[in-house]
């Protein structure tokens, strides 16, 4: 009898798994900003698993993606969105757009580095990881006599000036928490004296992050402050760049998230556990994707130099990543970046142009006074117009989102007023560094 | 009297119809976007406070002033560049001339992304001009840097709407006119700039008013050349950020759309109160001249050196989509045929979703724009002039706003039969394109109009003829020109939309060329086959250009010979 029972409930059991296996079937919609290297990639393996499903891919830059589902959430016809940037992500979590998932897959690690792999809510997964560097143009270097950089304040030596190429961080999640992880690791005043030394020697911030692998593999600049994948996906398609981590950096998670009210759960539960799964993970290594699986065992399929950042310890590990701070004084740090670097980078670039020529005339003299003010036009131009109190703080981080929940929600001060007392600030400083770097000039 | 008076209701139908259109596909949409522009951010009540802010910025300013000198340069280069190619195909007889025309029209077939791609790697600072003339001369020429690239940009992109309308003009006036100039002396240049020049005057501005007004507005050219400090790039980038909900965004896009407006104003004040309408005798056409052997030679280097220049952007593309790598080098590494085997075959379904899309909206175009022409400009109907106005401010809503707009609109309206929104419906993406595209196809028409007697509609009506079978009989035919100059002008741009369409597409079986191409060029290794894709686009459009053309024409010279015969009588 107890034979029989056991027999019952293997034959149940067995049953069970094939009806689970077979629910994945019909139309799978997944709305996602990556290119058709990823996503036919990933649609091709994962129909071969699951031949009853359909998928369709609708591409959208992120910021249309999110626009997309945010105007459709009443009737909504997307089952998955997928992309790299974290914002986009908390930005639908915010709107109550994503339902909550926990993967059934294991082997996948609580972080990566010192970030989380997954949403600590559970409302989006990471199925990559991303760290963020700097790739260069082999060609172009050997033409201009130039060595690489390799730690980001190597990108402030005046020979790299025009150079050098960076998306702005209101244009790239993951530019964003590369400023982010700089701040966080020298501070406030220094992190962003650090950025605006660094700007003034871009030649170009691009509209959008795919702005600079482009710009670097055409030669357009040299370098590129990039996310990884590009760099090593560039270099294994054949073009003459190259790639490095610096010490100060964070590994990312690059995301997938089930939309609310998805028509087709099942499949998109099904999508989700196969990117996590082993085989799914090893399709990150192809050489046109050439992303880092966030499962450890799969790295023992990868090339022979690929990086380990599960191995190899020092990759975003050098800072310990306050995520909450991040998040706080997310649209802050956008909004400043644009205002004093963005949209006045011409005016920066000439300021800083002015002190390199300054301190090249006073190379080998002593001349205190020119010194010092070139030290001052310097100091000029590392100003910020608030403090790291101010930028964190909630109800003036809310002037930028403007999200009035209830009726009784007060909001003071405008945006566009905020930003023009920066830009105010910004521009007067910029054109005093000019004159003091001109004046400690005409002294040598 | 029975008859006048059914005219008029009829007439009247058409001004409403027409009118609503415009509300339901563009003004409803477009406010449901840009409503915030007149929102206080922290009470949700209406104010002007954002424009006050608007006005007060110094960054907007700056970009107010920038776009500005880019437009009027634009136009000014523009001008340049079409007025040589549209004098000698319309005045000389000129093997290849239809060749001319349409390669004239290519650069506005400029897929997204890939135009500007394709220019910095021959003209950018590190592209293959300067590399040479560094190797050789040890200097380089910023071509591309900043407001001048911009300028260089959208004047090679956009000359073609002063080329198509000009010579389209040039082609209306009668020869008579010309004959009696000849008569009192007058020949060469003299009567180029004082009397044939004077008469295509409605062809010129309506072609210069679409440049002005889509450089203006334009931010894919600006976006990729990185300036921002200009109004449409700063709309776009706020519009399209995440998380920052700024309302400065929309507050530029009204800017944009009233100074569209008041840019349109100011060239219609150009031709106020002046009658460029001649009596067509039915040969139609200044009569065209031989040019001796060296004159010959001449033009054809003249245009030659100028069509090199406007291609040059599809000679970057073209060499992108053979090239393996392609990076700080004259040319290419390599040369292969993989990139056009890779988009093959998702081509084919690209390639016939975009003629289907573009072809609907261009035809749809023409007639809303010879429809909205006559209202505007043969009746006595109140307000029909905010009929262009309403239609001209399409120009200057950036195509995310469309996007947004239509889904916000018409994602909850369900198609009956069809069983699943209007938004997500492949025909929203046409009208989207038509009403897009529609300014394009109306300054066309209007210019075309112009050139049309009001006395000739008179004589036909006076024989007995209806007002609806005069439009058809008598002013569609005289118009061809002009409806043909605004067909291809919608056809090709509408071929390759992306900004409204990459936001519509919700299943990728609807999507169009400019979505694939997208696509691809989203990667390293994808640059190849997203330019194999734009020469795809470029060639399938141009082609059919060509076509519309050579039809044309055909109906043209059939008609000639009757109408001489008659003449004769």
């Amino acid at each position: 009898m107890r034979k029989t029972l056991t027999g019952l409930a293997s034959v149940s059991f067995i049953l069970g798994a094939v009806s689970v296996a077979t629910a994945a079937e019909g139309t799978l919609t997944i709305v996602t900003s990556y290119p058709p290297d990823t996503t036919k990639t990933f649609e091709a393996a994962f129909e071969a698993a699951y031949p009853s499903v359909d998928v369709e891919i609708l591409n959208k830059k992120t910021s249309a993606g999110i626009k997309y589902l945010q105007e459709t959430a009443d009737n909504n016809a997307s089952d998955l969105f997928w992309a790299s940037a974290p914002d986009a992500f908390e930005v639908l979590k915010d709107s109550n757009l994503l339902s909550k998932y926990t993967p059934k897959v294991e082997g996948i690690p609580e972080k990566v580095g010192a970030f989380p792999i997954n949403d600590p809510d559970g409302y989006y997964l990471g199925f990559a990881a991303s760290g963020y560097g700097i790739m260069w143009n082999t060609r172009y270097l050997e033409a201009k006599g130039l060595e690489p950089a390799r730690q980001w304040s190597d990108l402030k030596d005046p020979k790299y000036f025009g150079h050098v190429g960076i998306s702005a961080p209101s244009r790239s999640g993951t530019t964003h928490l590369t400023i982010e992880t700089v701040l966080q690791g020298l501070g406030w005043e220094e992190g962003w004296a650090e950025w605006k030394a660094i700007s003034a020697n871009m030649k170009t911030i691009t509209e959008r992050s795919f702005g600079v692998p482009d710009g670097v593999n055409s030669g357009q600049f040299g370098l590129g402050i990039v996310i990884d994948f590009f760099g090593l996906s560039s270099q294994a398609s054949g073009f003459p760049v190259e790639f490095a981590y610096p010490e100060v950096t964070t590994l990312v998670p690059a995301n997938i998230a089930i939309i609310k009210n998805a028509p087709n759960q099942e499949a998109a539960e099904a999508f989700v556990e196969f990117i996590l799964s082993p085989e799914g993970q090893a399709q990150l290594l192809d050489p046109k994707i050439r992303r880092l699986p966030v499962n450890p065992a799969t790295y023992a399929q990868a090339p022979a130099d690929f990086p380990n950042p599960f191995k190899d310890k020092t990759i975003g590990a050098a800072v310990k990543f306050d995520l909450d701070l991040s998040k706080n004084r997310y649209n802050v740090i956008n909004s400043l970046f644009d205002v004093m670097i963005t949209y006045r980078h011409d005016e920066l670039k000439s300021a800083m142009s002015a002190i390199y020529e300054a301190e090249a005339a006073l190379a080998g003299k002593d001349n205190a006074e020119a010194a010092g003010l070139i030290k001052q036009a310097r100091a000029l131009i590392a100003e910020v117009p608030i403090t790291a109190e101010q930028a964190a703080d909630p109800d003036f981080a809310a002037v930028f989102t403007k999200k009035r929940k209830k009726a009784s929600d007060k909001v003071t001060g405008r945006q566009a007023e905020i930003e023009q007392q920066w830009d105010d600030m910004t521009r007067g400083n910029y054109e005093k560094a000019a004159k003091l770097a001109e004046q400690a000039k005409s002294l040598l | 009297m029975l008859s006048a008076l059914r005219g008029q209701r009829t007439t009247a139908s058409v001004g409403l119809f027409l009118a609503l259109f415009l509300i339901a596909f563009l003004f409803v949409p477009v406010l449901k976007v840009i409503y915030v522009a007149f929102q206080d951010p922290a009470t949700g009540e209406l104010t002007l406070i954002n424009f006050v802010d608007f006005f007060n910025t110094a960054l907007f300013q700056e970009s107010f002033f920038n776009s500005f000198y880019v437009s009027a340069m634009s136009v000014l280069i523009a001008t340049l560049v079409a007025v040589p190619l549209a004098y000698f195909t319309t005045r000389f007889n000129f093997g290849g001339a239809v060749i001319i025309q349409t390669l004239g029209i290519v650069p506005l077939i400029m897929p997204p992304f890939v135009g500007a791609v394709a220019m910095q790697l021959l003209l950018g600072e590190n592209g293959s001009v300067n590399l040479i003339l560094n190797d050789w001369f040890g200097f380089t020429i910023p071509f591309m840097r900043g407001l001048n690239g911009v300028i260089l940009v959208e004047s090679i992109h956009y000359f073609p709407f002063i080329l198509i309308n000009l010579s389209a003009a040039l082609a209306n006036i009668d020869r008579s006119m010309e004959e009696a100039a000849h008569n009192l002396g007058s020949h060469g240049l003299r009567m180029f700039r004082r009397i044939v020049f004077p008469l295509a005057m409605p062809g010129y501005v309506a072609g210069a008013a679409l440049v002005f007004i889509k450089v203006f507005d334009d931010l894919g050219t600006p976006l990729l050349l990185n300036v921002n400090t200009m109004l449409a790039p700063q709309a776009y980038l706020r519009i399209s950020s995440i998380g920052i909900s700024d309302p400065m965004g929309y507050v530029i896009s009204v800017v944009l759309i009233a100074f569209s407006v008041l840019s349109l104003w100011v060239s219609l004040l150009a031709l106020k109160g002046k009658d460029y309408s001649t009596t067509q005798k039915g040969g139609g056409g200044l009569s065209k001249r031989d040019m001796r052997p060296w004159e010959k030679t001449a033009c054809y280097g003249v245009i030659i050196l100028i069509l090199l220049l406007v291609l040059s952007p599809h000679i970057g593309l073209l060499l992108l989509s053979f090239g393996t790598i392609w990076s700080f080098s004259v040319l290419p590494d390599g040369f292969t045929l993989d990139h056009y085997l890779t988009v093959f075959q998702t081509a084919t379904q690209y390639v016939s979703n975009t003629l289907l899309y573009a072809g609907i909206a261009a035809l749809a175009d023409v007639i809303l724009g010879t429809a909205i022409a006559y209202v505007v400009w043969r009746t006595g109907l109140p307000g029909r002039k905010w009929l262009d106005y309403g239609a001209t401010m399409a120009l200057a809503v950036p195509g995310v706003v469309i996007g947004i707009g239509y889904l916000r609109t018409f994602y909850a309206l369900d198609v009956p039969i069809v069983d699943k929104p209007l938004a997500s419906w492949w025909v929203i993406i046409v009208v989207a394109l038509t009403v897009r595209r529609l300014p394009y196809a109306l300054r066309a028409c209007v210019a075309a109009l112009q050139q049309v007697s009001v006395a000739l509609e008179e004589a036909g009506e006076n024989l007995g003829a209806t007002k609806g079978r005069t439009v058809w009989r008598i002013l569609v035919p005289l118009m061809s020109g002009g409806i043909l100059a605004g067909f291809v002008t919608s056809f090709a741009t509408a071929a390759v939309e992306l900004s409204a369409t990459i936001m519509l597409v919700s299943t990728s079986a609807d999507a169009p060329l400019a979505y694939g191409i997208y696509e691809f060029m989203q990667s390293a290794s994808g640059r190849g086959p997203g330019a194999a894709l734009g020469v795809i686009a470029v060639v399938i459009v141009g082609f059919g250009t060509y076509l519309s053309h050579r039809v044309i024409e055909s109906g043209r010279k059939s008609r000639a010979p009757a109408a001489a015969a008659v003449q004769e009588i």
